[in-house]
Parts: C-alpha cells; sequence; structure tokens
C-alpha cells in the first residue's frame, strides 16, 4: 500500500481559499525557509518551503488562494497543473494539505471536494477552529472526517497546535491509493452545474451531521463593523481618510529615507572618486553603476511604506470593502473597484502602483490599470513642474488672486487623470476587451494582521523589485550614462588625435600629481552620442517648440523625469547640481538662445514641455517593473510607444495650437 | 422575483440561477445554489454593488449578476 514510504522528500501542496489561514499556516510549518519565485512563463507567484516531517522533510508549495479549481482564472490553471504535475520543475504532490476555514465550513469543503478527484491523498486542516469555539459551536471533528471520508486535523498555527498531528498523517498518507466518494465519482453528465450542486450536496450531509451552530447570529460582528466602515457617509468619509494615509505616507513620510539614500549613495560615489585614480573606470563606477544602483534602492522606501499599508489592510480584510465601496465608480470606464488603490499609490510613484496591482485578479483588469498608471502625475514630475512654473509663471494670478503655478499645477493633474480615464475606456473596448468580468468577491470577516505576514509580505516585494526591476534599471542607467560620457571630448592639447588615444590620456592623467582642469561638463554633453542625438531628433521636436538642447535633455531624463532638471543645468553650464528653484538655472533658460540669436524659451514652450511630460514614459524604472509584472516585453513596448505618442500628440497640440493664439 | 430586488434586511430561499456562463457558475460555486437561503446585508453607497449573506459569509456581487439568481416567492422567517 505505502508505495512511497521509503521516499526520503515528499512533495506537499498547500490549498485553501483565499482568507482561510493558509499563508499563517504556511509560515508556520516553514519557518524562514522559504522563497518566492514566478511559475515559468506566467506572473502567478511560486511559493515553496520546507517541511520538516520528523523522519523525512517535505517541499511544501503553497499553491495561489482559490475558490474554484473549476474555473478559468490564471491562478486556477497554475494550481491545477501543480496538482496534476504538469508543472516543469515541479514533482507531482505526495499529498494535498486542504485548508479548511472553520468558521466558513462548507464554501471552504467547496475546493476540497474538487481535490478528492485528482488521485492525491488529501488530509484537511481546520483552521480558525479557536474563534469557531469561542463563539460557542461545536464541532465533532471525527464525524466530519468520517462524512468527508479523509482525515480532519484542527491546527491552530499560533499556539502550535496540530501541527505534528498533521505532519504525522501527511507523512502515513503519502503513496497511498484514495477513493473518491460515490456520491463525486465520475462527472456528472447533466453538466457543470449539476456537477457544483452535487457537490455542495454532499457537503452538506458531512457538515450536518458534525457542527452544531449556537447562534447564527453571532456571525455578524463584521456587519456591525461595516455598519460604519461601508456606510453610504461614513464609509467613504473613512475610506478617503485612509487613502489620504496612505498617499500622505508614500509621498511624503518616505522622502527622509529616500533622501538618505540619495545622499549616502551621493557620500559612496565621492568617497570613491576620491579614492581612485580619474579615469573611465571610475566615471564608470561612480557616474554609472554606483548611481545606478542607488536609484534602484531609492525606491525602497515608497516600496515598503505602501505594501506596509497593503498587507495590514488586505490582511484586516478592509481592501475587499475598499473595492466594495469604489467598484461602482471604477466599473464605469470598464476598471476593477480594486483598480483605485494602486492608481492613488501611483500619484507619489508609479512603481509601488504597478506592483500592487496583484490584488487584482483578472489578467485583462490588472494589465489596463497598469497601462494607465503612469499617467498618475507622480512626485519625480513635480520637479520639471516647479522649474517651468518658477521660470515662466512665477508671481502671475488668475482672477487677481489665484496663483497661476498653482492653476497650472492642478491642470497637469487633471490632464494625467483625463486621460488616463480616456486610455482605460478605450483599452477595455479593443485591445483588452472581454465580458466584463464577474466582480463576486467574498467581503471577508475583519481579523486582526498577523505582524508576521506583514512584515514577510513587505520584505518579498522589495526583493522581488530588488532582483527583477533592479537589473533593467542598472543595464538601463549604464547605456545612459555611456551616451552622454562617450565620445569623451579631448583636450585642445591633443585635438585631432583618434578616438582610441583617449583613454590612453586618462591614464597619462593618473601619473600627473595635479588633475587636469575637467573640461567643462556642458562640452562633454554636447558632443557625447546622446548630444547627436538630441540633434538627429531636433527636427521632431521642432514642431513642438524644441531644441535640440532640450532634446538631449529628454533622451537623458528617460532615466528618470527630475533628471531633466540637472541635464538642463550642464548644458546651460551652470553646473550640475543647481536645483529647481535655483535662480542661476531660471535665468540661464529665461536667456537662452538659439543659434539664430532667438530667445528659445517661451512661456508656451514650457506649458508644452510640461504637457509633454504628463503623459510621455520618461521613466526607464516604470519601464522595468512593467516588463516584470506584464512578463511580456511587446505589453512594455506598446506602453512606451503610446505613451509617447500621446505626449507628443498633446504637445503638438498644445504648441501649434498656442501659437495660432497668437502665443509665442 | 431576483436577488436584486431583494429588501435590505429581508431573507428568501433561492429557486434557481439561471443560464450557464462565467458569472452564474461562479456564483454557484460561491455557494449560491438552489435551495440556499440568501439575506439582503446592504448596497454600496452608490448602489450597486450588493452585499448579502450566504451560507454564514458575506458575498458582494454587482446588481447585473444578482439578476440571474430567481428566488421564492415567500420570505424567509429568521
Amino acid at each position: 500500500m505505502n508505495a512511497n514510504g521509503n521516499k526520503s522528500h515528499l512533495t506537499i501542496a498547500l490549498a485553501g481559499n483565499p482568507n482561510a489561514g493558509k499563508t499563517t499556516l504556511f509560515n508556520s510549518l516553514t519557518g524562514l525557509n522559504q522563497k518566492v519565485a514566478n511559475y515559468p512563463g506566467v506572473t502567478v507567484e511560486r511559493k515553496e518551503g520546507i517541511w520538516d516531517l520528523g523522519d523525512r522533510s517535505a517541499t511544501l508549495i503553497d499553491l495561489p488562494g482559490l475558490y474554484s479549481l473549476d474555473a478559468t482564472s490564471l491562478d486556477e490553471q497554475i494550481a491545477r497543473d501543480v496538482i496534476t504535475g504538469k508543472v516543469e520543475s515541479v514533482p507531482r504532490p505526495d499529498v494535498i494539505v486542504s485548508v479548511v476555514d472553520a468558521t466558513n465550513l462548507e464554501r471552504n469543503l467547496y475546493l476540497t471536494t474538487q481535490l478528492f478527484e485528482y488521485g492525491v491523498p488529501v488530509v484537511v486542516a481546520l483552521t480558525m477552529i479557536d474563534v469557531f469555539e469561542k463563539r460557542k459551536h461545536e464541532i465533532d471533528i471525527g464525524k466530519l472526517s468520517t462524512g468527508l471520508g479523509v482525515p480532519v486535523i484542527a491546527v491552530n498555527a499560533k499556539a502550535d497546535r496540530g501541527k505534528s498531528e498533521l505532519a504525522d498523517k501527511v507523512d502515513e498518507l503519502a503513496g497511498a491509493t484514495p477513493k473518491v466518494p460515490h456520491e463525486l465519482n465520475g462527472g456528472s453528465p447533466e453538466g457543470d452545474n449539476a456537477r457544483i450542486f452535487a457537490r455542495y450536496n454532499f457537503i452538506s450531509n458531512a457538515v450536518q451531521d458534525s457542527v452544531k451552530h449556537n447562534d447564527k447570529r453571532e456571525h455578524r460582528v463584521s456587519e456591525k463593523i461595516d455598519r460604519v466602515l461601508t456606510h453610504k457617509v461614513f464609509g467613504l468619509a473613512i475610506l478617503v481618510l485612509i487613502l489620504l494615509t496612505v498617499f500622505q505616507a508614500i509621498f511624503s513620510w518616505a522622502t527622509l529615507p529616500m533622501d538618505l539614500l540619495d545622499k549616502g549613495f551621493g557620500a559612496l560615489g565621492d568617497g570613491v572618486r576620491a579614492s581612485m585614480p580619474p579615469g573611465i573606470l571610475t566615471d564608470l563606477l561612480v557616474d554609472g553603476i554606483i548611481a545606478g544602483v542607488g536609484g534602484v534602492l531609492v525606491f525602497l522606501p515608497q516600496i515598503l511604506l505602501l505594501f506596509l499599508f497593503i498587507s495590514i489592510l488586505e490582511d484586516t480584510g478592509y481592501l475587499a470593502r475598499a473595492a466594495f465601496l469604489l467598484d461602482k465608480l471604477m466599473s464605469r470606464v470598464g476598471l476593477h473597484g480594486k483598480a483605485f488603490l494602486p492608481l492613488m499609490s501611483s500619484f507619489a510613484c508609479a512603481i509601488p502602483g504597478i506592483m500592487a496591482t496583484r490584488t487584482i485578479e483578472n489578467k485583462r483588469d490588472r494589465f489596463a490599470t497598469i497601462l494607465i498608471a503612469p499617467f498618475m502625475s507622480c512626485s519625480a514630475r513635480l520637479p520639471v513642474y516647479t522649474l517651468m512654473i518658477g521660470a515662466f509663471f512665477a508671481g502671475q494670478t488668475v482672477f487677481g488672486f489665484v496663483s497661476l503655478g498653482a492653476v497650472l499645477m492642478l491642470a497637469m493633474y487633471t490632464l494625467g487623470i483625463t486621460v488616463a480615464l480616456i486610455v482605460a475606456f478605450i483599452l477595455k473596448r479593443t485591445l483588452l476587451k472581454a465580458p466584463p468580468p464577474p466582480f463576486i468577491m467574498e467581503l471577508p470577516p475583519y481579523r486582526m494582521p498577523s505582524i508576521r505576514t506583514v512584515f514577510q509580505n513587505m520584505i518579498t516585494r522589495a526583493w522581488l523589485f530588488v532582483k527583477r526591476a533592479g537589473t533593467v534599471i542598472l543595464a538601463i542607467s549604464i547605456i545612459l550614462w555611456a551616451l552622454m560620457y562617450f565620445p569623451r571630448s579631448v583636450p585642445p592639447s591633443v585635438a585631432g588625435s583618434q578616438q582610441g588615444q583617449v583613454a590612453l590620456n586618462n591614464e597619462q592623467r593618473t601619473t600627473n600629481n595635479e588633475q587636469p582642469a575637467p573640461l567643462p561638463e556642458g562640452e562633454q554633453l554636447r558632443n557625447s552620442f546622446a548630444g547627436r542625438l538630441g540633434h538627429t531628433i531636433e527636427p521632431v521636436i521642432r514642431p513642438l517648440g524644441f531644441d535640440w538642447k532640450i532634446g538631449v535633455a529628454l533622451i537623458a531624463s528617460f532615466a528618470a523625469r527630475e533628471v531633466l532638471v540637472s541635464t538642463l543645468s550642464i548644458i546651460y553650464n551652470v553646473g550640475k547640481d543647481e536645483n529647481e528653484q535655483s535662480e542661476t538655472l531660471i535665468s540661464a533658460i529665461r536667456d537662452a538662445k538659439d543659434d539664430n540669436g532667438k530667445l528659445v524659451w517661451t512661456p508656451l514652450t514650457a506649458l508644452t514641455l510640461m504637457v509633454f511630460f504628463v503623459l510621455a514614459m520618461q521613466c526607464m524604472s516604470t519601464v522595468a517593473i512593467v516588463r516584470r509584472e506584464t512578463n511580456s516585453w511587446s505589453w512594455t513596448l506598446f506602453m512606451v510607444g503610446y505613451m509617447t505618442g500621446l505626449a507628443y500628440l498633446a504637445s503638438f497640440l498644445t504648441y501649434q495650437g498656442g501659437r495660432m493664439l497668437g502665443f509665442q | 422575483m431576483t436577488l436584486a430586488e431583494l429588501a435590505r434586511g429581508e431573507s428568501r430561499t433561492v429557486l434557481s440561477v439561471r443560464g450557464e456562463n462565467m458569472i452564474t457558475r461562479r456564483l454557484m460555486e460561491m455557494g449560491v445554489i438552489p435551495g440556499v437561503a440568501v439575506r439582503m446585508v446592504k448596497s454600496a453607497p452608490f448602489g450597486d454593488p450588493l452585499e448579502i449573506n450566504v451560507r454564514g459569509y458575506s458575498l458582494a456581487l454587482r446588481r447585473n449578476e444578482a439578476e440571474s439568481v430567481e428566488l421564492e416567492q415567500v420570505a424567509d422567517n429568521e
């Protein structure tokens, strides 16, 4: 009977409904011994850990939270493939542990009855038993086990109850051939609905004999809380307060650690530069690699904070309520209620916002949300807006008392939101067209969040970001560095020499004790590949009122929008450490003239540039995270393409329209 | 009458779930099947979606999804 009795290492799958206590049990069984990756080719998360069964060990696979194995979602497909051993590098499970919430027995058991059909032994782990008993319900576990035909073990992950019993039972069942209860046997010919009916009938019979409910009204604690939290007035007010807190945290609280990281990497770069001989290697290390790594890590405070909030909101059960409150609004443009929080977060930064779309189960809804998230004016656009407003619209008012700067700022935010909604509306009717996915969603009972789960979730997100997006961001920042660094502008004394000698030149310098006066950075940038590219694209951006210098700044600020400010500073020779409020930079921009001696910048150019930055995909980190979250370069490139196209079109209309109206 | 028309706080037994599509299958898998009692808890602030109680837990669904659930003529006494 026990064919696998001699197997020294087992594979166990952990299945269960969302909110059934599966994650808590998984953490408790595997400890810190876990790893998270993706299933090959898809974005479904693959979580595994090592579970010590006593005399042998097992790989515990945490399947995605599921209500059913029959339907067509990606999560359900993957779960089915794991159970049937179809996933590459994952052995077919020896036993399935089905996690069942005792307080919501019937619906939780539905998935369990489906698991019976796969020919793998099933053990039911009954969670939330403490809550169940506190409500003075009674359950006869022996009877339930007989009724279901599989072992049932009550577990309490926090109190370590039932853990060794569960391990023993799994160890014992490995290799056994289970039999399917005849009520469920051999799929009903009358169709899906009849099969669902048969499963619930089987469950009702098993539960009827083993459970005595004390008083049905006891279940309604969450409904009482919801009298306030999903109230027509208070519910919405509280939701706004919570969203404001989250927004405040990632917009404002995160800036302190972000500044520290920024300064830390700046200091590290300076230190390295001081202790190494000047040359290409040092420049690559400092301006390419250290700056690139710093550019990756600087996002961590925002990601950690956002996921702290999301994990708490999700674990307590509030996130489902937020979706419930907002679904009507979001569904008008074809989005799910759950899209609200990721979009809101994107006003601080699209990176954590796009990562947060994982709470949206339907792929098309999720992609639509990802594709419009970068239109929300993020914090990196503020320096651009501030510089332009400071240079051309400062001190002006509308109606005599409203600052023109504030009006323009508001207009930029509104433009982003409007375009996002229109794009979502169009996408949901074209590329991502599908019948509206059902909203049908459980509102789980309110629970205290587990601190451990919350922190583990935060760390996992942060690590996934560094590992996956970090590499792309680093690569792009090195490429951009090289575009601006090469070819080196040779010093006048060796003018005319071949480019190949430049490196040698640098080497030679190191032998001198006196460092030669560096060439003006502006000169270098103008002659670099990026500078030449600026000239190349000038005919294209001319109709927007931009000259090649602005073109260079556009190319450089693909690294991140705020880089526009430092690039303009370099190209106008005012030093790269000027910030967006610098008077020198502002006057340099105002006075900049083109080759014919005409002023480059007018208020109309500034407005056009702002419009361009609202809509253009000027952020390599967003590109990297979209690539990771969609697992597709074509969607990523589509996004870069259509955003840049829209930005160009809107800027064109702004500039040419403005000129037709008589503005300069 | 359908589930979409059920008054707040009222409870009735499901008579049938119309149609065999993604929505009805999902509803049935979540436990909304003929013979089971459902209670209307509330509707969201903008009138949609709805929150119902079925088999002791809270389920949210849109109004047009609730329209495929036909209820018994007589109200349940709780």
